[in-house]
């Protein structure tokens, strides 16, 4: 019988290895934090120029709007985008080290082993966002006095889970193949990342693009959360986006850890779970 | 010094009918240049509850895939291999927690102390980190790395040491059957002996069942009770020293008994497979 507690003690293994990492790599970590504060104030500093590029008169209300819109896209999507490609770089990155061998060869379920590596994950992301935002605060003023935090931090967690199954599943390609599976992974976040409407409305995109953001989970979270922080739209308000997004994450866990059982069926008969590199 | 171990040490009592290891007719093929090579080809042994047992083979004999089919990293495509009579397939997660594997690279995050690593694969096969830490210590300490060294990232200690401390790492989960994958290899002497005593303690204070694979004929003799000699993937002989020196050997080495078998010194050997193709494809295909 699986005990709950067990499983919770052997999935903390993953989150205490990462903490351990982030802080052996504090240096990278320090440098990917500064990389992603200065990505959000660019992002940011656009919204307050919109006067100057457009050449007309915008009303400072709707500047800060503006300004507000971008930053729930860019750090929404910091978070979401870290939660998705650090569980597919830990799989190639543990394949470069040849630690994989060891991590598939103890007594952990695999959904204890993939829930563990997202909980780390999550702190990872947690620490990096929450960082961004103080960071860009500090800089330009942001008018939170509509938002309704409980909305917003419900659509987040919405998100992580959606991120999670869809983590899970891109995992399956550096399990098969350390670099072009890494490759491709960044390559569906690229695509999530255009299709979601993290910096602009959906409406903008193609109709075939449009069609790819209905399956995409952060179009629902960003709007969501836009909506939350924006206009104060509570959950009843939002229930519209919760459901589709909660619905991606309920079947993209059980599907991603699906594929991932059978990636690494496959990686044992054809003898691929080894070091690379 | 005792060797730290934890209580639960030793054979389950879940099958104590069965031998440690059984493996029957392990046929691996792998694809390579479009055509299918038999790494292993229908190898059948039995290793029973407390004995050192030693493959001998070159590089490509199939003692690395053999080992990595009985650590449930590779799937064979016959057979069918039972640890302590829980079948390798069917009860992967119980045959998990009685195996543990020290292969020929050691393999780390780098960056991290091996303290850190240690206690992170402990906790992995159900070990609190406290009582990690303390046996890693002990076990570290016994295997001839100071205490002052197991706070360092693991990529500042030498070759030598981190393979100690991927020996420390199996240890340290009390595996019932140790697979040792050449692991003696790129130590100096000193410290071969003191991997190759801890193994030997290991099994006589402990029970453990100890699978080890080598082509450092001296260290077969050494620490092996039978010894399974591979060549082209099969299993060509087995026995004791003393039973393959009488069957092969007129002069009573292991070396002689490797030439008689294969043809060639195992050094030979190893120069031929260094300089051919591997029979395990590479994984980035």
């Amino acid at each position: 019988m699986i005990s709950i507690g067990t499983q919770a003690g052997l999935a903390y293994a993953f989150v205490e290895r990462e903490v351990a990492l982030m802080k052996r790599y504090w240096l990278w970590e320090l440098v990917w934090i500064i990389y992603g504060i200065v990505t959000s104030l660019s992002v940011a500093y656009i919204g307050l120029a919109v006067p100057i590029i457009s050449g007309s008169a915008v009303d400072p209300v709707t500047t800060s709007r503006f300004v507000l819109y971008l930053l729930v896209g860019t750090i929404a999507w910091r978070f979401m985008g870290l939660v998705f490609e650090n569980i597919a770089e830990i799989i190639a990155w543990e394949r470069w080290e040849g630690t994989i061998e060891y991590t598939f060869m103890a007594p952990v379920p695999r959904l204890t082993h993939l829930a563990g590596m997202a909980g780390g994950t999550i702190i990872r992301a947690l620490v990096f966002s929450v960082t961004t935002l103080f960071a860009v605060m500090l800089f330009i003023p942001v008018d939170l006095s509509h938002a309704n935090a409980v909305s917003a931090i419900v659509m987040l967690l919405v998100g992580t889970v959606a991120f999670m199954g869809l983590g899970i599943a891109s995992a399956v390609f550096p399990l098969l193949w350390t670099e072009k599976g890494l490759q491709m992974a960044y390559i569906v976040q690229a695509v999530v990342l255009l299709v979601s409407g993290v910096y602009y409305p959906t409406t903008v995109l193609p109709s075939w693009l449009q069609a790819l953001s209905v399956i995409s989970p952060a179009t629902y979270v960003i709007e969501g959360m836009r909506r939350a922080l924006l206009d104060g739209a509570d959950l009843v308000a939002l229930w519209p986006l919760v459901w589709p997004a909660l619905l991606v994450g309920v079947l993209s866990i059980p599907i991603g850890l699906r594929a991932f059982i059978a990636a690494e069926r496959y990686a044992k008969r054809t003898g691929r779970l080894k070091r690379s590199g | 010094m005792a060797i730290a171990v934890r209580e639960n040490i030793g054979p389950p009592t879940v099958g104590a009918a069965h031998p440690a290891l059984r493996a029957q007719d392990i046929v691996k093929r792998f694809r390579s240049s479009g055509k299918d090579v038999a790494a292993v080809d229908g190898v059948s042994l039995a290793v029973a509850r407390g004995e050192i047992y030693a493959l001998l083979g070159a590089n490509g004999s199939g003692k690395s895939t053999l080992i990595r089919v009985f650590s449930t990293l590779l799937e064979a495509d016959e057979g069918a291999v039972s640890v302590f009579g829980l079948d390798i397939r069917r009860d992967e997660l119980a045959v998990k927690r009685l195996i543990n594997r020290v292969s020929v690279e050691a393999s780390f995050f780098k960056k991290l102390s091996a303290m850190e690593n240690l206690v992170y694969a402990g906790r992995l096969y159900g070990v609190a980190a406290a009582d990690a830490r303390v046996r890693s210590r002990e076990i570290l300490i016994r295997l001839g790395i100071a205490e002052t060294r197991h706070d360092e990232p693991l990529e500042k200690l030498s070759r030598g040491m981190q393979q100690k401390v991927a020996i420390a790492r199996a240890f340290l989960t009390s595996p019932s059957l140790l697979l040792l994958d050449e692991p003696t290899t790129g130590l100096d002497i000193r410290s071969k002996r003191e991997v190759q005593t801890f193994v030997r303690d290991l099994r006589d204070a402990h029970d453990a069942t100890i699978l080890l694979t080598t082509h450092d004929l001296d260290e077969a003799e050494r620490l092996a009770d039978r010894i399974g000699i591979l060549h082209g993937g099969r299993l060509v002989a087995e026995g004791t020293t003393a039973e393959l020196c009488a069957r092969y050997g007129a002069r009573g080495t292991l070396e002689e008994v490797f030439m008689t078998i294969t043809g060639r010194k195992i050094e030979d050997l190893e120069a031929e497979t260094n300089d051919g193709p591997a029979r395990e494809p590479a994984s980035e295909t």
